[in-house]
């Protein structure tokens, strides 16, 4: 199973065409108010995720993210 | 911070709106000339997004029912089904529904979110699946937070999709739910149910198949999509509305799975509510059963669809993707849909303004829907108006 630097690693990979332009990301970059990520943006985010990883992110888990970190954590937990 | 920050954003678009002085949100409809025409914030205008698919709403025999219904059982029944709130027409309606849609058991409710958000808290919660078309409507992504389900989106209309996330599940699918609606209210497409209920079939789970914007139009008697693509046995339970095509308000639910009964007394929108108005299940119970008796009114209504759509489309504009009874005019910009939606009424048009995040994209959409009452002409008269905003630019 992929390891919490994997799940980093391509989140960063797609985010970096959603981000708004000239922002580092980081693990602490927040999704909506830093990135500027739309609600449809973090879906389509989670999409990617579900399909690379094979995986499917049920919304609950989605109250509780705002952070880069907090996400490849969350994927971590649920494909442990 | 304050409890009111968060509504800033709304109350920025509504001085944005004033400043404009436009009002599509809450527009008033000051008097009614018939189902199909109003006067609507001052324009008299043709309704062209009323959801009135069926043009019942002042159908003779439905008023009747309706007033003869106040005359004896007065004006509410002042309390929830489970007290005081049943009536013998309640228990009607619900026997009527069961044997429209050939099923054992169908449940009333007083609205049709009550119904979709009441099935989506009730039947799974902690523990079990939801599996849902991510275009569901607010009603049943609001039901299954309620519920407490892990709730897993699949993209809008792709049985491959749904069968990836079906595999993923392994032993949990018997604790799994998948909710499709038959129409999609805000673009007017259809579910490939045939190709849904083959993935259901493929792995288990059960169905549920909110039937609002296709009751009374599609297959063979009318009971929507999932007879007209012939899987009427693998949907588990159907849900829809009285708001729409019967004209009235209400909910309901209908299915041959006998644990319904006991089920109806776990649904917290059913039982802390009052029941549906005896006028209102009079008339839906006339409305439910002219529609059976005219199918031309079916026919009506999709040669009304064509003509909007085709009217629409020859217009150059960016119409939703397959003819219906709702037709979605995509305006990009949302400033332009604004404008075009208050030159639209001016021009003697009303239909229905939807911004993001009600529309499905980040696209604003000039939303119509047809009735089997609109004249041709009237039709006709909607594409003018359109053509004639087209043209003013």
């Amino acid at each position: 199973m992929p390891d919490y630097n994997e799940y980093l690693a391509n989140i960063f990979a797609i985010l970096k065409p959603f981000a708004k332009q000239g922002i580092l990301l980081n693990e602490e970059s927040e999704l909506v108010t830093e990135l500027g990520l739309t609600s449809l943006q973090v879906m389509e985010l989670i999409e990617q995720l579900e399909d690379h990883f094979d995986m499917s992110i049920p919304l609950n888990i989605l109250p509780d993210i705002r952070t880069v970190h907090d996400l490849a954590l969350a994927l971590e937990k649920l494909n442990p | 911070m304050s409890l009111f920050d968060k509504f800033q954003p709304i109350v920025d678009i509504q001085a944005e709106l004033q400043q404009l002085g436009v009002m599509p949100f809450g527009a008033v409809t000051e008097k009614l000339l018939s189902s199909t025409e109003a006067i609507v914030n001052g324009h008299q205008v043709i309704l062209a997004g009323t959801n009135n698919y069926l043009g019942l709403t002042f159908e003779p025999e439905c008023l009747e029912a309706a007033k003869q219904a106040i005359d004896e059982l007065g004006t509410g029944t002042t309390g929830s089904r489970m007290a005081n709130g049943t009536f013998a027409g309640h228990v009607a309606l619900e026997n009527e529904l069961a044997a429209f849609f050939d099923r054992r058991h169908a449940i009333v409710f007083s609205t049709g979110y009550a119904a979709t958000m009441g099935m989506g808290s009730t039947l799974a919660g902690p523990g079990d699946v939801i599996v849902l078309d991510a275009d569901s409507h607010a009603s049943i992504y609001d039901g299954v937070r309620l519920g407490g389900a892990d709730i897993i989106r699949f993209r809008h209309n792709d049985p491959a999709d749904l069968d990836k996330r079906l595999r993923r599940l392994g032993d949990r699918i018997e604790n799994t739910l998948i909710i499709v609606e038959g129409i999609y209210s805000m673009m007017g497409d259809q579910a490939p149910l045939a190709e849904i209920a083959a993935v259901k079939r493929k792995y288990g789970g059960l169905l549920l198949v909110d039937e609002a914007h296709s009751l009374g139009m599609l297959g063979e008697h009318g009971r929507g999509v999932a007879e007209a693509a012939g899987v009427e046995d693998d949907v588990d339970f159907v849900v829809g509305t009285f708001s729409k095509s019967l004209g009235a308000i209400g909910g309901y639910c209908v299915s041959n799975h006998d644990q319904l009964n006991a089920i109806r007394f776990a649904i917290r929108s059913y039982i802390f509510t009052a029941s549906p108005s005896p006028s209102v299940i009079a008339s839906t119970r006339a409305a439910l059963r002219l529609m059976q008796e005219r199918p031309q009114l079916r026919d009506r209504l999709w040669a009304n669809a064509h003509r909007l759509y085709n009217g629409l489309t020859a217009l150059g504009l960016q119409v939703s993707p397959e003819v219906s009874p709702v037709v979605a005019v995509t305006i990009k910009d949302r400033n332009q849909a604004i404008d075009w939606w208050n030159r639209l009424l001016q021009h003697g048009a009303y239909v229905n303004l939807v911004m993001p995040p009600a529309s499905p994209s980040d696209d604003s959409l000039l939303r119509c829907s047809v009735s089997a009452a609109h004249s041709p002409e009237q039709i006709d008269r909607i594409v003018e108006a359109f053509a004639t905003v087209q043209g003013q630019k």
